[in-house]
Formats: C-alpha cells, structure tokens, sequence
C-alpha cells in the first residue's frame, strides 16, 4: 500500500527529531482510497465474540451437564456412530469450502460454485443428521425440559446448528451474487467471511463432540 | 371463538394491559402523547420530516449518529431520574405507619427501570455517542470502519429504548432489580410480560453494542493517520479502544445468558429453575462475568475524558502516557478475574472469597495510578478553571471516596456486613455518579462547541455543576450512613423512625440533582438561543492538544480534506508548535459511504419481533422474522452503497473555512 | 435466534473505506482482496488428513473403551486441542501476521477470557454446590 506524500512546507523550520533540512510533512496529498480495509478483521472480531457465546454454553453444559434430575443420562441417550457421521459430514464440507476458495483465488467461477454446493449439501446433510437425532430424542422423552443436562445439551448443540444454517443461508446468498456479478471483489470478501464462519463452525465443532458426545459417553 | 382470534392476533395482550386505573401512569401518559405531538406536528409544521430522514435517521456519519446517541441517552436520564425522584419520596415518607404512595408492585418495578434505563439506556448510549463522535475525528479518519453497521447499532439501541417505554404504558415491567436474578425472575414466579420486556430490550440494544464495539476496535486499530503509532494516540482513543475490547469480550455473556433464561421462560428448559437440576447461581455466576467488565466499559472512556481535559486545561502534556496506557489494558485484562464480588455472600467459599477479594483489592491499582498522572500533571500547570476542569477536579474528590469504599467493600468479612445494603448503593452510584457522569458531563461541554460550533453557556454550566455535586453528596452520604446501620436495599417501608432523618437529607439532594438536570437543559436552551455570541469560529476554543481541534467546528462531513500525517503525540499541539500550514489548495473528489434507510428499517422490525415475543403473538413474531431475513439479505443484494464529494463542494466548503478563519484576524 | 442472523449478515459488508496509510499494519496482496491469507491444496490436504486421524483416534478410544476412564479423557481432550489448531493454521490461516498480528492477538486474548470465564465458573460453581446444596455435587471426576 503505497502513499505518496508532497512536502507541506510548514512555516519556519520545526526541527525534526533527525537534523534534517525538511520540514515536517503534516498532510496526506495524494491518497489511494483502499476499500474494505476493515472487513477481515472485524468479521473475525465478530467470530471472536461468537466463541464467548458459545464459551458461555459450554460453561453451562460443564456445571449442569450431569444433572440429570432423574433421567436419561448422556451414556444412555448418545448415538456415537451417528455422531461421527455427522462430524464427518462438517469435516467434509470444511474440506470443500477450502476447495471452493482455491477456486477463487484462480478466478475459476463456474468450480467455485460448484464446490459450494458440494458443501452446502455437507452442511444440509449435517444438520438432517441432526434433527433426525434432536426428533429422536424429543421421542424418547429426552427433550431439552427433561433435566438441566438435556437443557443444555439442546441448547449447546442447537445453537451450533442454527450457525450452520444461517451459513447455509448464507451460502445460498452468495452462490446467487456470485453468479450474478461474478467474484468481484465485493463477492471475494464475503466469501472469505463466510469460508472464516464456516471453519470457526467446524472448530467448535471439534468442542462439542469432544466435550458433550465422548465425554458424556464415558461418563 | 372470538376468544381463539383474539388469543391468535394478540397473543396475551388485552384490554388489561393497558394501566388505566393507575394514575401516576395514566397522567405521565398523557402528558407523553401531549409532548409527542406537539413535536409531531411542529416537525409536520416545519416540513422537516424529510430533512430528518434524510439528513440523520438515514445517516451513516459517525458524528450525526454520536449526535443522536447523545440525545437518546439524555431523554432516557430524564426517565431514569423520575424513578430515582420516586423512589426518594417514597422511602422519605414511609415511615410511622405509612406505606407511602408507591405500593410494592410499583416501587419494585420503579427501581427495576432505574437501573436499567441508566446503564443501558443513559450510561452506555452517552459513552457511545462520545466514542463515537470523538475517535475518528482524534486519529485523523473519515468515519468508523462499518458506517452503516454504525447507524444499525445507533438504532438497535433505540429500538431497546421503545420496548422498555412501552413496558411503562403497555403491560408493566420487570419486578426483579436491574439484573433480573432468576428464581424471582424465571416463569413460575414471574409469568407476566415484566421480565419478557426486559430481556428482549437488552437483547435488541445488545447486538446493537456488540456491533459497535466491534466497529470501534476496527476503527482504531486500521483507520488511523499514517505516523499514528500505537503509542502516539490520544488516551481518549487509547480507553475507546480498551472499552470496545471489553465490550466485545463481554456482552456476548450477557446475550448468551439471557437466551438461557429466556429459554427458561418460553420453552420450558430447566437452567435457572429450582427444579430438574437447574441452578439459579450459575445466572449470577454468569451474569456478573459480564456484569462486571460492564462497569469498567462505562468508567473507562470517562478516565480519557479526563485525561484529555486535564492537559488541555492545564496546558501540559499529560504526565506518565505509558503509564496511563499500561494502567488501561491492565484494568481491562484484570476487569475478567473479580466478578464474584458481586456476591461473596452467595455461599462459595473461604478459598474462593480470598482470591477474588485479593484481586478486587489489586485492580484498584492500576486507577490510582491514573488519579496519580492527574494530579501530577496539573502540577506546575496552568490551570484554566473551565467547566470541564471543575467536573475533573469534582470527580477526582468523589470517585476516590467510592472508590475508597469499594476497596472496603472488597474484603469479604465487611462484605457480609454490607453486601446489599445501602452502603452498596452508596458506593455504585459515589462511582458511577461521580466517575461516569461528571466525566460525561466534562466531555459534553468539552466537545460541545466541536459538534454545534458554538460554546455551551458557563453560567448556567456552573449552576448545574454546583447543584450536581452539592445534590450528589446530600443524596447519597446519608446512604453510606443508613448501609452501615443495617438498612437493606430496594426497601420501601420503614419501622425505624430514627431512620427518617437520613432519607430526608437524600430526598433533598434529590431536590437539588433536580435542579441541576433542570439547570443543564436551561443551559442547552439558553446556549442556543445565544449562539451567535458563544460562536467558535477557530474550530480550537479550548487550545487543544488533539486532532479534532483541527477541524472546522462542526468538521465538515469529510472531517479532513486531506488526511493529516502524525510526528508526535498530542499531535495538533505538535502542528501548531512547528508551524504547519493549512493547506489551501490541490483538493481532490473524497470517497465517502452514502445514507441508508437499512439500518432505522431492520431496527424497527427487531423491535417488533421483540414486542410480538414478549406478548407471544406468534405470527408478528414469525412474519418479523422472515421479514428481517428478507430485508437483511435484500440490503446484501446492493453494491452501490459510496460516493465522491466532488471537488468544488470540498473547495467551497474549505474556502468558506479559509474566510472564517481569516475573519479572526 | 435472529442476533445472529444481523451479526452474520452485517458484519461482512465491506463498508470500511481508507486513506493513504503509512502505517496501520496491514499488507495488501496483489490479488486485490483484503489481507487474509489463503493456502494450497497441500495445505488443506494436510489439514484434513490430520483431522481425519484426530478424530478418528478420540472415537475409537471411546467407542472401544481401549484405555480407562481418565486416561481416555485426557487423551481425547488433548487430541481437540491438537485438531483445533489444525484448523486454525491449515483452513484458518492463522499466524502471526494475519491483519499485523491483531487476529492472533485478538484470539490470544478471547482464549484467555473464555478459560478465565470457565474454569472459574466451573471452579465457583463447584465450590457454590457443595456448600449450598449438599447431597447434589456433581460428578466428582470431572471437577479439576
């Protein structure tokens, strides 16, 4: 990023920390408007304050999450070949997100896209696997007003799925701006918001399948 | 059948709602709709409506919107104040027999409000609003990193406003104190719309701060002046940027928080309740993980307001910068490790006690130090005793007493003794009154003239001032007195009428905090109407060390037609000592973002969404939800959202600044 | 929840515009877009063969019940902590130099939060359990 600057003279000579002969420069004459400069930074701000909601979470499902009041516990409820399907599912599709931004940097719009879909089906897959197993759950009797410990594990688990789908949301949105105006610049930075949302998921993920679903089927 | 449509369209709203056998409400109503339309019709009169839209609601200029959060927060001080009035009579009066006017279920939601409405809607718009017209302008920027994010969060905040208004004529409020501990406040024990209206207006004003802290630290840290080094900001900046760290390492907790007690509410979880393995002390656990680093949020830009008005006004270069920097970040890092005094008497512990009365102890440091650099920069000064020096000087006397009995209060053992007493109403309100408000009140005559090119009027300044400090110590030191007696907080009747007296003598610097909010608005009014004579032409009324004193007052909507370069610290006295020159010609077209309506429009259907949630009328909950979906990715789908100022528009705007100043001469 | 969708729906408009910038630490790359890094297909291949293992190890160990209860936990914590980072670096990009070394301090400084805000809560809440609800401490094995 470059600026050129023209000398201001300014008044009598200021002395410059150095002993030099120029007088300070005070203004910016020939400036390069630099778009979006904040983008990447802010939005991983933003996923900065994501992680203390769902810390917050955790926190919770760490004090509650074996107060069972009575009922079905973590062992006897988690379905753990389910969940690592699901976990591959998001894995997968982190994979192909990454796919979709190689494609991007080449300027490839018809790959871009397609790996996008790709991962919107992951993610779709993802949260399929998921309801069918939340469905089950409510089924069962173990909905989230059963005791504390479903409380928080629906609340955890599904607030992590509502990103996913608003990323979905999203995914869509951007396959539609991208097919009309083409990875413009504009369209680059929002896919690399969403390709940083989108791993931030799968990050998380690695938390709640680690801290909720293993943990809880070893207790 | 009736009773099924009227159920579906307006869920548990009814007649009975609407409070109009209280009189107190039914007459404040009144008098609402009499002011509101009066205004209406004169802005209707004027034809201002589109001038309005045009010039502010649509704004996405970071000192329209500091404009605009500094009107909103002093509209919501005059209802806060009603409550805290309210409260005083009552508890003045209620002894020998008498229950005073306020039955319980008013008073309980009386004091509910007031702390709500003054640290959501008074204490963080004011300081938002100040950051937000001030940081740009002081590190030579054009405006925040996310200028549209800007105007959304400005009317984010509103829309929390409208709902905990509305909660005044539709419904009631909370009845739980200003941080809605569960039991009380989970449904089997609070099944009315109270608590709904406060966790939904805290919840719509939250994304609007988070967002804004998230803007705030963009801001600073990627938009300043070339030559702005870290180290070369003012301290203003400097505690913007530790506020807006806190604020977006905070609130977070506190929405995450209340979707669990709403949860709680609506869908019949069990993390608060007492039953099914729910656990109401993990709530104060958790909320005063936020609740705490919330205070330093609102202190701390008020500790820069005082260091920028300390060396301006006495004329020195603030004393022990690194230190003043060091001391901040390290109040922020340390705001995360004392929440639980908050509530030592919660049962956790000898061991856990220590340890957080130790680092409460400690983090009192760090702000000694900076009353330390305070003082020793006024020594050898030359001090100018303006308003905003008497608000400093006033509040370094009576934030280090709070302060001093928030050290007492520290220690768990005096803690047991005190903990929701008076003592601790005394102690908050000796800190925030005297640390956040007379800091707001330094900055708003500070950066007064900077934003309306004029002065405030300093006759009526100091009428407010002496009735605002005079007020404060009649209204609260009886409260320090009645804590260490043993009286309990949030009480409305008394059976000691020995106690009478001390309530008495608070009532009365009520009276006089009265007359010094009455005072500050004659001192608007009177200020406006003398303008002319209070005109800063300059741009630099104070001799001012800052970049904002640079500009124009008010800055033109570019603030700088060329982007300045930084050599020094209090960089405006650095140009000024070495002779800079403004320039005078060579101007070119400046890129600026545009005004949009998205912001005012989303806000308006989130308030909605809330106001349907909190009266379960599903389908307005459902349709403003789909409808904030569909305007939020409606408002993606346009790329058009900048333009330049073109190059005479700059030439005449600076020229006229150019005339101006030669005038002086 | 509809907070998120106007964070996720906001936050990426690229509304920021500059001006000339001596400083300010930012690169800015020839491809035109804003400072974030991006990898190689070897670098996300790397990444996902090592996360591929790294979760296939904690469910085997689990699902197996090869080691015992602690041991087990131990390692499947650990083995998050490793994946997480694989993450990070190989599909995040993390490093030092990302936005002038803000992401990482901005990371650095919401881990040590989020361990502050749960080991506390955690810590307190144990302590708050046992003293005022005897008979209802949770799991003991879990507590540190």
């Amino acid at each position: 990023m470059t600026t050129t600057v023209e000398a201001m003279h300014g008044g009598h000579a200021g002395h410059d920390t150095p002993r030099d002969a120029t007088p300070p420069v005070f203004y910016v004459r020939d400036e390069h408007a630099h778009e979006a400069a904040s983008t990447a930074l802010g939005f991983w701000i933003y996923l900065m304050s994501d992680c203390l909601i769902f810390a917050v979470l955790f926190a919770t499902y760490g004090v509650l999450g074996t107060s069972y009041a009575a009922g079905p516990t973590a062992k006897e409820l988690f379905d753990l070949p389910l969940v690592a399907l699901n976990t591959t599912m998001l894995l997968l599709s982190s994979i192909t997100y990454g796919f979709a931004m190689l494609a991007m940097e080449k300027g490839r719009t018809a790959q871009t896209q397609g790996w996008l879909a790709i991962t919107l089906l992951f993610g779709l897959a993802f949260l399929g696997i998921e309801l069918y197993e939340f469905a089950h759950l409510i089924h069962e009797g173990a909905g989230p007003w059963r005791s504390a410990f479903l409380s928080s594990f629906f609340t955890l688990v599904g607030t992590h799925g509502l990103h996913v789908t608003f990323g979905s949301v999203w995914l869509v949105t951007l396959m539609v701006q991208v097919a009309r105006r083409g990875l413009i610049p504009a369209n680059r930075r929002r896919l690399m918001c969403l390709s940083m949302f989108w791993h931030f998921l799968d990050v998380i993920w690695i938390g709640v399948f680690t801290f909720v679903y293993l943990m809880g089927a070893l207790r | 059948m009736l009773e099924t449509l009227t159920t579906f369209l307006f869920g548990r709203l009814s007649l009975e709602s609407f409070p109009y056998h209280e009189p107190i409400v039914v007459a404040t109503f009144f008098a609402v709709m009499l002011g509101g339309i009066a205004l209406v019709a004169a802005l209707s009169y004027f034809k201002l409506w589109g001038y309005l839209w045009k010039e502010w609601f649509t704004t996405v200029d970071h000192k329209r919107i500091g404009i605009m959060y500094m009107i909103l927060g002093l509209i919501m001080l005059l209802r806060g104040f009603a409550d805290a009035i309210m409260m005083r009579a009552q508890q003045a009066i209620a002894f020998n027999g008498s229950e005073g006017y306020l039955n319980s279920h008013h008073f309980d939601q009386v004091f509910t409000a007031h702390g709500v409405i003054m640290i959501f809607f008074v204490a963080m718009p004011l300081v938002t609003g100040l950051m937000n017209y001030v940081v740009p302008l002081q590190i030579g920027a054009r405006d925040v990193s996310f200028p549209f994010l800007n105007n959304f969060s400005f009317w984010m905040t509103v829309g929390g406003a409208v709902l905990i208004m509305a909660s005044l004529f539709v419904g009631e409020f909370a009845r739980t104190g200003w941080l809605a501990y569960p039991p009380l406040s989970g449904l089997e024990a609070s099944p009315d719309v109270g608590v709904d209206y406060y966790i939904w207006a805290l919840q719509v004003a939250g994304v609007g701060t988070t967002l804004s802290g998230i803007n705030l630290i963009c801001t600073i840290v990627k938009m300043r002046a070339p030559g702005m080094t870290m180290m070369k900001m003012p301290v203003f900046t400097w505690t913007s940027l530790c506020t807006n760290v806190l604020i977006v390492a905070s609130f977070p907790i506190l929405t995450a928080v209340l979707v669990l007690l709403s949860l709680d509410r609506y869908v019949g979880t069990h993390f608060f309740t007492n039953d099914m393995g729910g656990n109401p002390m993990m709530y104060v656990n958790l909320i005063w993980i936020w609740g705490h680093p919330e205070v330093y949020i609102l202190i701390l830009p008020c500790f820069g307001i005082f260091s920028e008005v300390t060396s301006t006004f006495t004329g020195k270069k603030l004393f022990g910068y690194t230190s003043m920097v060091y001391a901040t970040v390290v109040i922020t890092i340390l705001s995360y490790l004392v929440w639980l005094h908050h509530f030592f008497t919660m049962g956790s512990g000898a061991s856990v006690n220590s340890f957080f009365g130790i680092t409460t102890m400690i983090i009192s440091i760090p702000t000694g130090a900076k009353i330390f650099n305070w003082l020793f920069t006024m020594y050898r000064g030359r001090i100018r005793f303006e308003l905003p020096m008497m608000w400093t000087i006033a509040f370094m006397l009576t934030f280090v007493i709070g302060g001093m009995t928030g050290v007492l209060l520290a220690v768990p053992p005096a803690d047991f003794v005190l903990h929701n007493s008076l003592f601790l109403i005394a102690h908050f309100h000796n800190v925030i009154i005297g640390g956040v408000l007379f800091g707001l009140f330094a900055g708003i005559y500070y950066w007064w003239p900077k934003a309306f090119g004029f002065r405030l009027d300093p006759f009526w300044g100091k009428m407010s001032f002496w009735f605002w400090v005079i007020g404060f110590y009649f209204a609260f030191m009886p409260l320090y007195v009645l804590g260490l007696m043993g009286v309990t907080r949030r009480l409305r009747v008394f059976e000691d009428p020995s106690l009478q007296i001390w309530f008495q003598i608070a009532a009365f610097g009520a009276v006089l905090i009265a007359l010094g909010i009455g005072s500050f608005l004659i001192q608007i009014a009177v200020s406006v109407l003398k303008r002319k004579q209070l005109v800063d032409v300059t741009g630099d009324p104070w001799e001012g060390r800052t970049l904002e004193w640079a500009t124009s007052s008010p800055p033109p909507g570019y603030n700088f037609a060329f982007t300045p370069v930084i050599h020094d610290n209090d960089a405006w006295w650095d140009m000024k000592k070495r002779g800079y020159a403004r320039p005078l010609e060579g101007f070119r077209p400046i890129h600026m973002p545009s005004n949009t309506g998205a912001g005012i429009i989303l806000a308006g259907i989130s308030t909605a969404l809330g106001f349907a949630l909190i009266w379960h009328i599903w389908w307005l909950a459902a349709v403003s939800f789909i409808g904030l979906l569909v305007v939020a990715i409606g408002h993606t789908f346009n790329y058009n959202r900048d333009f330049h100022i073109p190059v005479d528009e700059v030439v005449r705007t600076e020229s006229e600044r150019t005339r101006l100043l030669s005038g002086q001469v | 929840m509809s907070t998120h969708a106007h964070s996720d729906h906001h936050a990426d408009h690229g509304h920021g515009h500059d001006h000339g910038h001596g400083h300010g630490g930012h690169g800015h790359d020839d491809h035109g877009h804003p400072a974030g890094a991006h990898g190689t297909f070897g670098s996300y291949m790397i990444g996902f063969v090592l996360s591929v293992i790294l979760t296939v190890i904690p469910f085997w160990l689990v699902m197996n019940g090869t080691l015992d209860t602690a041991t087990t936990t131990v390692v499947i914590l650990a083995l998050a902590v490793v994946q997480i980072i694989v993450h990070m670096v190989y599909f995040l990009h993390m490093n030092g130099r990302v936005e002038g070394g803000w992401s990482m301090l901005a990371m650095i400084f919401t881990i040590i939060v989020v361990v502050i805000m749960f080991a506390g809560s955690l810590w307190v809440m144990y302590h708050l359990n046992h003293n005022m609800m005897p008979g209802m401490t949770p799991d003991m094995s879990k507590m540190p």
